[in-house]
């Protein structure tokens, strides 16, 4: 069964006076439990590849399909919902709340959930256990080194164990043992959980955590290959 | 309603994110809620005490003449029934008081000067309630009886009579035939009032010796009626006009005074221009705070969009904001207010602008009236078009597109 289905996607943005093709006809299949690090060179389209997939951004032609919904045609009320139930994020940049703890930011999709408050500081408190956050939980993003706030997104985005995770240069600010710590945090969801993970990456350790490579070029997708993951 | 404490919270710690300007603007919504506050209070207080000089002189707050007497207040014009049969109807009434007198314009003469003023002939003990007069201030004595044989009369009018007390006068008016009726009397007694006017307008003497003076008999010019509340004589006015025979006219005292029962009336308005004329001056700060404070958050609007907040919770974030700002800048100014409101509960004296004052009828004490009503309006007005100026900068921020936001360089 698939857990992502993108058919024909365009997308084009305008760039000063070009028009610059983001996505040029990209269809794609992803299953459950599926592991994909999308890879491409800067401006290679796999962050608004990404962004499709996650109801961000939506393309001027093609469908995108997430658990079995079609999404580009979907409210903005209907996108937060699936988002909120379906798909755990990671960004580029920090993306913390500011003016939210650790533990706070790492809650905050649950509490939006409607998850009781017991429950969630249960949670909270665990996952930040394995990011190896313990004891930084009251800290604001401010007070926290760049690998750290990352490692607060990354919980985040697992806490309420989304059945898809879209991360996008998870590893970015991340020193080498942390990011194969994440990973190996990733790969241990993926494994027991069915989690399907999409991860936009330069970084080739954590490709070597995919099973699937899927580069792209020009807002193409030029090969697609599975792999035997680390 | 489940997002409301997780709102309320980013609301809040947003507000203090940038505690320079969030000061600033708290600054300015409490000085303006203190300034509605205070100066509805003292406006307040200076048409109260208006209406409360205007109702002692008048006096009552119901009144009941004969239907000519008020455009013609003369004997002629008089009301026929005797006192003992007004007892029978009114004694037992729930009223505060009630009292008969006769009330007409007359002339007093002194030995070296005359002056037209206002003859109350009034039973003193039936009165004590009404009399803007304190029987117990006046120097000499104030009347004993309604067959008293002295005159009470305004210092400032002793003055300009060039009179005392123990000296003679003369009142003359005329009588139901228009005849002259007159009479020499010895003052008894001079009294002050909160009123300049007050003391040269009015003259006291027993309801008796003026129904002698004026050959009337028993007969009155107006019998007046005291409730508990000036603001509402409905129920004074009903249970009189219930007791009254037709042929009499019954009026509560807005209609007899139409300037004081339209000053009242126009007090009411004038608060609510007063909160809304404060508001909009601060409702530029407010707008401002608050486009500055989506503005400089757009990437983390987008971030919880993103993670799956809707519109209409970012929507709801920025206006809990708004409220949680006015909410806590009222609360600081409606303490200030009642901090500075307090202490000036004696009076204030303003006795430098006195002539100006009695000119529009207010005396030269002014006391800050602090109404709950007033507050709570002041505080309602506020959030209420606070809630409504703080739409547009909350609709905007619930309109982002969670990608661009994300995105935007800050």
């Amino acid at each position: 069964m698939s857990s992502v289905r993108c058919v024909d996607l365009r997308k084009t943005y305008r760039q000063g006076d070009q028009d610059v093709k983001a996505l040029d006809h990209v269809s794609i299949e992803i299953d459950e439990g599926g592991f994909v690090c999308l890879v491409a060179p800067s401006g290679g389209g796999k962050t608004t590849l990404l962004n499709a997939i996650g109801g961000l951004d939506i393309p001027d032609s093609g469908e995108v399909w997430v658990a079995e919904q079609r999404i580009d045609e979907m409210s903005k009320g209907e996108l937060a919902d699936l988002r909120l139930a379906n798909i755990g994020f990671v960004f580029q940049a920090y993306n913390l709340i500011p003016v939210l703890t650790a533990q706070e930011n790492v809650e905050f999709v649950m509490q939006v959930q409607g998850v009781p408050a017991a429950e969630r500081r249960e949670k909270s408190m665990a996952i930040l256990e394995e990011v190896g956050l313990r004891g930084l939980e009251d800290r604001r993003p401010a007070e926290m080194s760049g690998g750290q706030q990352q490692r607060v997104a990354v919980a985040r985005a697992i806490v309420s164990r989304p059945a898809l995770v879209l991360a996008d240069e998870p590893t970015a600010n991340l020193d080498s043992k942390t990011s194969d710590e994440l990973m190996e945090l990733f790969t241990e969801l993926n494994r027991h959980h069915n989690t399907t993970f999409v991860i936009a990456t330069h970084d080739q350790r954590v490709m070597r955590y995919a099973k699937r490579i899927v580069r792209m070029l020009d807002g193409r997708i030029v090969e697609d290959l599975e792999q035997d993951a680390a | 309603m489940r997002m409301t404490p997780v709102l309320t919270r980013l609301a809040w710690r947003y507000l203090w994110r940038n505690h320079r300007r969030t000061i600033i603007m708290l600054s300015a919504i409490a000085v303006g809620s203190w300034a509605m506050i205070f100066m509805t209070a003292l406006t307040r207080g200076m048409v109260d005490q208006m209406i409360a000089d205007g109702i002692s002189v008048l006096p009552g707050h119901v009144q009941v003449h004969d239907p000519e007497f008020l455009n013609d207040p003369s004997v002629a014009n008089r009301i026929t029934i005797p006192d003992r049969e007004l007892a029978a109807s009114f004694d037992g009434a729930e009223f505060r008081a009630w009292a008969s007198r006769v009330r007409v314009p007359a002339v007093i003469m002194s030995e070296r000067e005359s002056r037209g003023v206002t003859l109350l002939g009034i039973d003193p003990a039936a009165e004590r309630e009404f009399s803007f007069v304190s029987y117990d201030e006046v120097e000499g004595r104030f009347l004993e009886s309604p067959d008293d044989n002295g005159v009470v009369i305004g210092r400032k009018l002793a003055d300009k009579l060039d009179t005392e007390v123990g000296k003679r006068i003369v009142l003359m008016s005329q009588d139901p035939d228009n005849e002259i009726a007159d009479r020499g009397f010895r003052v008894v007694g001079l009294f002050e009032a909160s009123m300049p006017s007050f003391e040269e307008s009015f003259v006291f003497i027993g309801k008796t010796t003026a129904q002698k003076m004026l050959r009337i008999g028993e007969a009155t010019t107006e019998v007046v009626f005291l409730g508990d509340d000036y603001r509402d004589v409905d129920p004074t006015y009903e249970l009189v006009a219930e007791r009254v025979d037709g042929g009499l006219d019954v009026r509560r005292w807005h209609e007899i005074d139409t300037y004081l029962g339209t000053m009242l009336k126009v007090m009411d308005g004038f608060v609510l221009i007063w909160v809304v004329v404060i508001f909009l001056a601060l409702s530029f700060g407010l707008v401002n705070t608050l486009v500055m404070a989506v503005f400089e958050r757009v990437r983390e609007i987008g971030l919880m969009l993103a993670l799956g907040m809707k519109p209409s919770s970012i929507l709801a974030q920025i206006l809990i904001e708004s409220m949680l700002l006015l909410a806590t800048g009222l609360l600081i100014g409606d303490v200030l207010a009642v901090l500075t409101i307090q202490p000036l509960q004696g009076g204030i004296d303003i006795s430098a602008v006195a002539e100006g004052m009695e000119m529009m009828g207010a005396s030269s004490v002014l006391y800050p009236k602090l109404y709950l009503d007033d507050v709570v309006l002041a505080n309602v007005v506020v959030l209420i078009l606070g809630f409504l100026a703080s739409l547009s900068p909350a609709w905007r921020a619930s309109r982002y597109e969670p990608v661009e936001a994300i995105t935007k360089v800050g």
